[in-house]
């Protein structure tokens, strides 16, 4: 049987608003899901390194006031770090403009408020999923 | 605690149950034929968990008990408001909140909105600097996307350029330590204008609701949060006697996910905490009482708002005179600001949170707030454009000279329903108080993560409600237009050549002023962080004369009491 999904459900930048990572991360659990949940505030070398040690296939970022403008340079960091197949969806308050940014920035996918616990649970699965297939074999 | 009677209250949880009475008297007809019609229903219940019956009349309130409960506005137990004249005298303050890009920007903005004939303004900081640094600290993306940076003395007078601050009423979002006060009453001093005339209140000082609930704005380590406060509080009553340092927020645990009577329970049972302290601290309670201020949120939810905000007034008051036997009759006056709530906003179909917070407001205002401030309707798309922030500051004139809502003092007062609803808010507000109490207050319940998990237990269930279709929002789970396009937000970012042209203003700025002066404010602050026998907060108006930063003072203080890392109970 395949282990579950490890997911990491974090917020960087400045922006403490956490009631949706909370509630996210409560409903990826209670779908089955493992998860790692840091308080607000981490930087991107904590979040990438969180990524590696924790063997993680999705990354949630939440983003209320404009903390998401990072997740570009969060993306290239994890490039770097050879991370490239761990997925990265971010969640909360993001402008039209910006979501097309981080979209090409290589972010997976941007839930908006209104977004279904069942809807983030079945599309973080999913893209847990792709993020196995992607990931280096380890020899 | 104002006796309550809630024995007529009693057959209220079963709308479809038999009518105690044999003969068949006109409501046991109006029954029958309900339950014809309707058939067995579940029983309804508000955000509170508070059993909503079909109809209500005197067998759940028959006035009987008016004086006690009710009274007149003004007097004891304030039910019906805290002023004689409530809004047919003075409506409310019409409160902003602004902030925005580098100090020019917020200036010019200030300057258009006292133009307009506002006296009372808001302050609102960069989240740099809620999280206690200067501008030279952080990824510069994030500066000033949200509020103003402003770190120094001449940035806070560069903010008030060409205003008078005198009498000029400013609610500044300045958790501990209150560096921004610490900045403007550096301003005032430099411009010469006396601290009695420096009016206004320190909108976030309630460290309790940020270690809870508005992380962001947590700095310093509980202990010495409690300190600060506590001399800040001290020290304005004695330098800064038109300013209120403290307001309590439920605002913040409401958002987060709280219950409209937990959220009034948690904001109560931590002024009562503060209270307890400031007497600890040998301050007086018929002089700080008056000084106390009250922030909450208004949700949607009518009806269980109103009910909130008249028995939390009640409540307090019945405190005030009994548990702390104040006799100064403004004392228990329950003086709020209220904010409509942006968690109730949806992204989808974004015009119908005009709608929205238009209800909201009306809440609020039915529920007698003092000060009000009604989000714009893009909040979910992006910060608030200035288009949608003009929507919210009409939504308020037309409450207010429109639609009549003022004519009457406390209009629903008297209604079977509220007063019924009032009494029962009132007895799940209390039990809830009872169990922080058991806790032994609310530091230690906080400290002990007793409130964070009910906050979190809270938000689980309200956003079960909406997945499952038992909570409609419109837009969202129902009535969804998908030919309504979101429409673009139209983005105001302040340009980067203009943040970087604040960051050498800052760099100057630190070059050029007296370094050993600043070394100085800089050990007799750390210095009186560890000595009982000094007031801690008024080093920090020194330090911000002497051209300490905020981030430095913030640092300072971080290293004496320790960094504030916020209790987190996923």
């Amino acid at each position: 049987m395949q282990p579950p999904p490890r997911i990491l459900v974090t917020k960087i930048g400045l922006d403490g608003h956490d009631r949706g990572s909370r509630i996210v991360a409560t409903a990826l659990r209670d779908a089955g899901m493992e998860v790692i949940y840091t308080p607000p505030w981490q930087d991107i070398e904590t979040v990438v390194g969180l990524a590696r040690d924790e063997d993680v296939d999705v990354i949630g970022i939440g983003s209320l006031a404009t903390d998401h403008l990072l997740v570009p340079k969060l993306m290239d960091a994890l490039k770097d770090a050879g991370l490239d197949h761990v997925c990265v969806v971010v969640g909360g308050i993001v402008p039209e403009v910006d979501e097309r940014d981080l979209l090409t920035a290589g972010v997976s996918r941007v839930f908006h408020p209104g977004s279904s616990m069942q809807e983030i649970s079945v599309e973080v699965s999913r893209l847990a999923q792709c993020a196995r297939e992607q990931a280096p074999e380890i020899i | 605690m104002a006796k309550i009677h809630t024995e007529k209250n009693k057959a209220i949880d079963r709308p479809g149950g038999p009518s105690p009475q044999s003969s068949t008297t006109a409501k046991e007809r109006w029954q029958r034929e309900y339950n014809k019609q309707i058939g067995s229903t579940e029983p309804v219940y508000n955000r509170s968990g508070v059993a909503i019956k079909p109809i209500y009349d005197r067998h759940d309130w028959d006035g009987s008990h008016s004086d006690t409960e009710l009274g007149y506005p003004g007097q004891s137990p304030m039910t019906r408001g805290i002023y004689p004249t409530m809004h047919r005298g003075r409506t409310w303050s019409q409160r902003q909140l602004i902030g925005f890009g580098i100090p020019a920007d917020y200036n010019a903005r200030l300057r258009g909105l006292i133009k307009s004939g506002v006296s009372a303004v808001s302050l609102i900081p960069c989240n740099s600097v809620y999280r206690g640094f200067d501008a030279d600290q952080v990824p510069a993306e994030l500066l000033g996307t949200c509020g103003v940076v402003l770190n120094t003395v001449d940035d806070m007078d560069a903010c008030f350029e060409q205003v008078d601050i005198a009498d000029l009423s400013t609610a500044q979002n300045d958790p501990s330590p209150f560096t921004l006060l610490a900045l403007l009453l550096a301003v005032a001093k430099r411009r010469g204008v006396p601290w009695s005339r420096v009016t206004g209140t320190s909108n976030q000082s309630d460290y309790i609701s940020h270690f809870v609930a508005n992380h962001m704005f947590f700095r310093l380590a509980l202990p010495g949060a409690r300190r600060v406060l506590v001399d800040h509080i001290a020290f304005t009553l004695e330098h800064v006697p038109g300013w209120n340092p403290l307001s309590v927020v439920g605002q913040h645990m409401q958002q987060a996910g709280a219950t409209p009577a937990e959220a009034m329970a948690f904001t109560l049972s931590t002024a009562i905490q503060y209270a307890r302290d400031c007497i600890n601290r040998g301050l007086d309670p018929e002089q700080f009482f008056p000084r106390f201020t009250f922030f909450f949120d208004i949700s949607i939810s009518v009806f269980e708002e109103v009910a909130k905000f008249r028995a939390g007034r009640r409540i307090w008051e019945s405190i005030v005179r009994e548990q702390f036997e104040v006799k100064n009759p403004r004392a228990g006056r329950f003086k709020f600001h209220a904010q409509t709530s942006g968690v109730d906003l949806t992204r989808q179909q974004p015009l119908n949170n005009i709608a929205r917070v238009a209800t909201q407001a009306i809440a609020g205002i039915l529920g007698g707030l003092q000060s009000l401030h009604t989000d714009s309707y893009d909040e979910v798309l992006s910060v608030p454009t200035e288009q949608a922030a003009r929507i919210a500051i009409d939504t308020q004139n037309i409450l207010r000279e429109e639609a009549h809502l003022t004519d009457v003092i406390d209009p629903l007062g008297g209604s079977y329903y509220v007063e019924s609803l009032t009494n029962q808010m009132q007895e799940k507000i209390t039990s809830v108080m009872d169990r922080i109490e058991g806790c032994g207050g609310m530091y230690n319940a906080v400290q002990n993560g007793v409130v964070q998990t009910m906050i979190g237990e809270s938000a689980l269930a309200f956003q079960q409600r909406i997945d499952s279709g038992e909570q409609t929002l419109v837009g969202v789970n129902r009535y969804q237009d998908e030919s309504q396009a979101t429409p673009t937000a139209g983005l105001e970012r302040t340009a980067p050549e203009r943040i970087s042209t604040h960051l050498q203003t800052l760099e100057r700025f630190k070059e050029n002023r007296n370094q050993s002066t600043v070394r100085k404010a800089l050990d007799q602050l750390a210095h009186a962080a560890n000595s009982d026998s000094e007031n801690v907060y008024a080093k920090v108006v020194d330090a911000a004369v002497a051209g300490v930063t905020h981030g430095e003072i913030v640092a300072c203080l971080r290293r004496e009491f320790g960094d504030g890392a916020p209790l987190i109970v996923p």
